[in-house]
C-alpha cells in the first residue's frame, strides 16, 4: 500500500494536467450549453420566417387543426385540387381575429401554435400506412378555450357595429370568445390581402381591436381611480361626500357630467354608480400623485402585459408635473389615457378573481391526430394587482352600478352581474362617444367576465350592456 | 417499410455511438495497449456497426446504389488502415488511430450526404493522407537530426504565410490559399507543423528569458501575419498552442497569465482596429438581428442545430445545405440536425477522448522535445474543435475554422493525420524509452 502510494504522489507535469482538465471541463460546459440551447429555442427558432425547414415540414406533414373547448373545427387543412393544401375556416368571419391567418406573415392563433400545428407526433406505423398511401402526415391539433356558442353570441351581438369584445374566465384566465369588427373572411385573405392593406379608411379590418385596439377607457377607468382613492383612504373612504351641480372646476379647467346631467349630493360608492364625471375629477384632484401613479403601475399601464396574441400596450400616467387639468381628464378615462379591451378585462378579471390577474391563454393543450396528448397548459396565476379586500370593495361597487346606477339593464336576473359602463368621448368637438361595458357574473363567484366596446354608438348603459345581457344569459343559459 | 428502416436506424446509430464513446472513455483505465485489447476490438466492432447503420439509413432514402460501391471501398480501405497500423506499428496507439478513423467516417457519412462529388474527393484525399501518413511514424522515431531545425522551421513558415499575405488572393474574406494544379491548399493549415516542431526544439532549448524572448517574438510574427491575412481562427490556433508550450516548458504559470493578458490586450486591439472583427463578434451577440447578412450564417447553423431534436430527422431529413460552407465550417451543425445532438454531442466527445490521450503519451514520455511535440498537437486539435463547434452554436464568435477530420478540406485532413501520426511516432519513441529503462533495470540487477 505505503509503496504504491509513493508511486502515484508524484505528478510528472502540473501544466499537462492542469491543461487536460481545463479543455475537458471546457467541452462539457459547451456540450451542455449546445443540448439546452437547441432544446429550449427549437421553437422559436423554426418559428423564425428565414428558417427554410417549414418548407420540409409542410411538403411532409399537413397543417393540424384548430378546435374549440368542445372540439368543434375552427380551422383545417386539406388537399386541393392543386395538391396544395388548402386551409378552411367552417366559422368564417365569426373567428377571424382570434384564430388568425398564416399567409404573408402569421396571426392569431395560427401564429402561436404554427410549430405544432406543422409537427406530428403521430405512431410511426400511422406513418407508414399514410406513405404507402401516398398521403401526407396529419399535423398536431391545437385545442383552444374558445367557446363557439359565446362566440358566435358575441358576434352577433355586435351587429354591424364596430368594436370589440372580450370574454373569459377570470378564475382560470382561459379566453372563451374574442370578436373584432370590423373583420375579414380568413379563407380569402390571401385573395384579399392587397385591398386589405391598401385600404386607408378607419375600418382597419386586419387589426385585432380586441388586443390591439387602443381607445379612452372613459368611466371604466373610474375603477382605477376608485382603487387609487381607496389605497389612500383604506379607512375613510366611506366618509367622502359630494354635490354634483353637474360640473367641476379647478382655475380655468372644467369637467362636465355626462350629457350635462345633474347628480346631487353623493358618497363614493354612489359617485361610481352614477358615474359622476364631476366628482371624480374632485377625487381625482385631491389624490397624491404618488399613489396614483404607483396604482396605475400595478395595473400594468404603459407595462408588457401577459398576452401572447399581438397586443399593444395601453396608457396612462401621472406625475407631480402633471397638470391639473390632466389629473381631471385621467380621473375619468380621458384625454391622452388610452387602453385596449383585452387589458380592462384583465383588470376586471383580476377585481373579480379576488386581486389576483391569471395568465391569459386560449391555447389550451396541443394533441396529436390520433389523440396523444403532445403539451397541455394550465391556468397559472400572474400578478396580484389589487389586496383581496379592495378588489372585494370594488366588486360591491360595481354591484350598486348594475342594481341602482348606469348597468341597470342587467338587474333583476337570475344571476347577478357587477361591472362598470363608460361613454367615452374621443372628439372634443362633438358628443359622439364609444360605449364600454366591463364585468362579471355573478358577482358571490364570478365564471364570467365580459368587456364590449362599441365605437361611436353613444352611452355604455344603452348599448354595451345589453349586448354584456346577452352574453350573460348565454352562459348561464337563461333566454 | 424505408421509414421504419430510417426511424429504427437512428437509435440504432445512437446506441453503437455511445458504446463506442463509453469504450474510448473506458481506455484510460488500463495502462497499457496490451490490457486494451479488448477494447479496440469492441470500438471497431461499433465504429463498423454505426458505418453500416448510415450507409443503409442513406441508401434507403437516396435509393442511389452507386453509393453502395462507395461505401465498401470505404469499409475496405478503413480495414486496411486499422490492421495495417497495428501490424506496422504494434508500438503505436490505437485508441487515437480508431477515433482519427471514427470522425473520418462520420465526415465521410456527412459529406455523401451534403455532396457526392466532394466526398468522393475527399475520400481519394483521406487515402493519400493515410499513404503519406504511414511514413510519419518511422520518420519521427528514426530522424532525431529533425530536432535541429529549430529556427529553420520558423523561417520556412514565416516565409510561406508571409507571401500569401502578399500575393495570394482572398477567396471567402478571411480563406487565404494557394491554388497549385487545381488543387486548393491551405499553407496555414501545413505551417502549423512546422510551428509545432519549431516550438517544440525553441522551447526545449531555451534557457535563459532571452531565448524565450526571441521564440516567443518568432511565433508573434507567426501571429500577426495570420491576423493581417485575416485568418483569425488560424492566428488563435497558433497563439494557443504557443501559450500552452510555453507553460508546459516553464511550468511557471505567470508566462501563461502574462501570455493571456497579451491575448487579451491584442483582441481588444483587433476589434478596435478591423471592422471584420466587429462584425463578427456582433454576429455572435446577436445573430438574429442582422439575420439577411451578417447575421446569416450563424443564424442558418442554429435552425440546425436546434431543428434535428435529440436524435435528429434522419440523413436526407433536414435542409443541412442551407448553411453557407456547411461541408467546412459548419459540419458540426449539419450532424446535429439529421443526426441528433447526441451524436453530434457523443461526437465531439470522441474529439475529447483523442485529445486527453494524446496528452496522456505526452504526459508519460521523459524527453522534453517529443513531450512538447506531443502536447502541442493536442492543444493544436482539441482548441480547433472548439472553435469550430463553439463557433457554429453561438457560444464563442465565429472564427471559420474547420472540424479536424470531419470537415471538408484536403488541407486540413491530411494535416490532422500527419499530426495524428506524429503523435503515433511519439508513443514509440516512449515504448522504447520504457524498454530501455527495463533493460537499464536488469543489467543493475545483473
Amino acid at each position: 500500500m505505503q509503496r504504491e502510494g509513493n508511486k502515484k504522489k508524484r505528478i510528472r507535469s502540473y501544466p499537462i494536467v492542469i491543461l487536460s482538465v481545463f479543455y475537458a471541463a471546457l467541452f462539457c460546459l459547451m456540450l451542455g450549453y449546445i443540448a439546452c440551447y437547441s432544446y429550449t429555442n427549437r421553437q422559436v427558432l423554426m418559428d423564425n420566417s428565414y428558417n427554410t425547414r417549414q418548407q420540409i415540414l409542410l411538403k411532409q406533414n399537413r397543417r393540424g387543426s384548430i378546435l374549440s373547448r368542445d372540439g368543434e373545427v375552427l380551422a383545417y387543412s386539406e388537399a386541393g385540387d392543386d395538391g396544395k393544401d388548402v386551409r378552411r375556416y367552417p366559422y368564417g368571419k365569426e373567428f377571424a381575429h382570434v384564430v388568425g391567418y398564416s399567409v404573408n406573415g402569421k396571426a392569431g392563433i395560427e401564429s402561436l401554435a404554427y410549430y405544432y400545428l406543422i409537427n406530428t407526433s403521430i405512431d410511426l406505423s400511422d406513418k407508414v400506412a399514410l406513405d404507402t398511401k401516398g398521403d401526407k402526415y396529419p399535423g398536431d391539433n391545437c385545442v383552444t378555450t374558445l367557446d363557439v356558442n359565446l362566440q358566435e353570441v358575441s358576434y352577433n351581438a355586435l351587429s354591424a357595429r364596430k368594436g370589440a369584445i372580450v370574454v373569459t374566465n377570470p378564475r382560470t384566465g382561459e379566453i372563451l370568445a374574442m370578436v373584432s369588427k370590423p373583420d375579414f373572411e380568413p379563407a380569402n385573405i390571401e385573395a384579399e390581402w392587397d385591398s386589405l392593406l391598401a385600404d386607408k379608411s378607419t375600418d382597419a379590418k386586419l387589426l385585432n381591436r380586441a388586443t390591439q385596439g387602443l381607445y379612452p377607457p372613459g368611466s371604466t377607468f373610474k375603477i382605477v381611480t376608485s382603487l387609487a382613492y381607496i389605497k389612500e383612504h383604506p379607512q375613510d373612504f366611506e366618509n367622502y361626500r359630494f354635490t354634483c351641480s353637474g360640473n367641476f372646476s379647478v382655475d380655468d379647467e372644467r369637467i362636465s357630467c355626462y350629457h350635462g346631467e345633474t347628480h346631487g349630493s353623493l358618497d363614493f360608492t354612489k359617485s361610481f354608480a352614477k358615474s359622476c364625471n364631476s366628482s371624480f375629477a374632485n377625487i381625482g384632484v385631491g389624490l397624491s400623485r404618488k399613489v396614483f401613479s404607483r396604482t396605475l403601475d400595478q395595473l400594468l399601464f404603459g407595462k408588457e402585459l401577459p398576452v401572447d396574441l399581438l397586443y399593444s400596450k395601453s396608457s396612462a400616467s401621472v406625475d407631480e408635473s402633471t397638470s391639473v387639468g390632466d389629473v381631471m381628464q385621467l380621473s375619468i378615462g380621458q384625454g391622452a389615457t388610452s387602453i385596449t379591451p383585452m387589458h380592462l378585462n384583465m383588470i376586471t378579471s383580476a377585481v373579480a378573481n379576488g386581486g389576483m390577474l391569471m395568465k391569459p391563454y386560449v391555447i389550451s393543450g396541443i394533441v396529436s391526430a390520433d389523440g396523444k396528448s403532445v403539451k397541455s397548459y394550465s391556468p397559472g396565476s400572474y400578478k396580484r394587482l389589487m389586496s383581496a379586500q379592495q378588489a372585494d370593495i370594488l366588486t360591491g361597487m360595481m354591484v350598486d352600478v348594475v342594481e341602482s346606477g348606469t348597468a341597470s339593464r342587467l338587474k333583476g336576473l337570475s344571476y347577478t352581474a357587477a361591472g362598470k359602463t363608460g361613454s367615452a368621448e374621443f372628439n372634443t368637438s362633438s358628443s359622439d362617444s364609444h360605449a364600454w361595458f366591463t364585468g362579471f357574473a355573478p358577482a358571490d363567484d364570478p365564471q364570467i367576465c365580459v368587456t364590449i366596446i362599441v365605437e361611436n354608438a353613444g352611452s355604455g348603459g344603452s348599448f354595451a350592456v345589453p349586448i354584456a345581457k346577452r352574453i350573460f344569459d348565454a352562459y348561464f343559459g337563461a333566454e | 417499410m424505408e421509414l421504419y428502416v430510417t426511424e429504427i436506424s437512428k437509435y440504432v446509430i445512437d446506441f453503437f455511438m455511445l458504446c463506442y464513446v463509453g469504450l474510448s472513455f473506458l481506455a484510460f483505465k488500463y495502462s497499457t495497449e496490451k490490457k486494451r485489447k479488448g477494447i479496440y476490438m469492441g470500438q471497431i466492432l461499433c465504429m463498423f456497426a454505426v458505418q453500416i447503420s448510415c450507409f443503409i439509413q442513406i441508401i434507403a432514402r437516396s435509393g442511389e446504389a452507386v453509393y453502395l460501391f462507395f461505401f465498401a471501398f470505404q469499409i475496405i480501405i478503413f480495414v486496411f488502415v486499422l490492421l495495417l497500423f497495428s501490424s506496422i506499428y504494434p508500438e503505436g496507439n490505437r485508441l487515437i488511430i480508431n477515433n482519427t478513423c471514427m470522425l473520418l467516417m462520420i465526415g465521410m457519412v456527412m459529406l455523401t450526404r451534403l455532396s457526392y462529388d466532394r466526398a468522393v474527393k475527399q475520400f481519394f484525399i483521406v487515402t493519400a493522407s493515410f499513404v503519406i501518413g504511414f511514413f510519419v511514424p518511422e520518420i519521427i522515431f528514426r530522424f532525431e537530426f529533425l530536432k535541429k531545425f529549430t529556427w529553420i522551421y520558423a523561417a520556412v513558415g514565416v516565409v510561406s504565410i508571409g507571401a500569401v499575405l502578399i500575393y495570394g488572393a482572398a477567396t471567402n474574406g478571411s480563406k487565404i490559399t494557394y491554388t497549385l494544379a487545381g488543387i486548393t491548399f491551405q499553407p496555414s493549415e501545413a505551417v502549423k507543423i512546422l510551428f509545432l516542431f519549431f516550438m517544440a526544439g525553441a522551447m526545449t532549448k531555451a534557457r535563459n528569458i532571452w531565448q524565450l524572448f526571441f521564440a516567443s517574438l518568432a511565433a508573434a510574427v507567426h501571429v500577426i501575419i495570420l491576423v493581417l491575412s485575416k485568418d483569425l481562427g488560424s492566428a488563435l490556433i497558433f497563439f494557443v498552442i504557443y501559450l500552452a508550450l510555453i507553460y508546459i516548458s516553464t511550468e511557471n504559470i505567470g508566462y501563461l497569465a502574462l501570455g493571456l493578458f497579451f491575448g487579451v490586450l491584442a483582441s481588444v486591439i483587433s476589434y478596435r482596429l478591423f471592422s471584420h472583427v466587429r462584425v463578427r463578434v456582433q454576429a455572435w451577440l446577436d445573430p438574429f438581428g442582422d439575420i439577411a447578412s451578417s447575421g446569416y450564417q450563424l443564424s442558418q447553423s442554429l435552425f440546425g442545430i436546434s431543428s434535428g431534436g435529440w436524435f435528429g430527422l434522419g440523413l436526407y431529413g433536414g435542409s443541412p445545405r442551407s448553411i453557407p460552407y456547411v461541408e467546412r465550417d459548419f459540419i458540426f451543425s449539419a450532424i446535429a440536425e439529421e443526426m441528433g445532438v447526441i451524436f453530434a454531442v457523443l461526437m465531439a466527445l470522441i474529439c475529447v477522448s483523442t485529445f486527453l490521450m494524446i496528452m496522456y503519451e505526452g504526459y508519460f514520455i521523459k524527453d522534453r522535445y517529443y513531450r512538447l511535440l506531443s502536447c502541442g498537437v493536442g492543444v493544436s486539435f482539441i482548441f480547433q474543435t472548439f472553435l469550430t463547434i463553439g463557433g457554429g452554436s453561438k457560444f464563442i464568435p465565429l472564427t471559420g475554422v474547420t472540424l479536424p477530420l470531419v470537415s471538408y478540406g484536403g488541407t486540413s485532413v491530411l494535416v490532422t493525420i500527419v499530426m495524428m501520426m506524429i503523435v503515433e511516432g511519439v508513443c514509440m519513441i516512449r515504448t522504447d524509452e520504457r524498454f530501455e529503462a527495463m533493460e537499464r533495470r536488469k543489467k543493475r540487477k545483473g
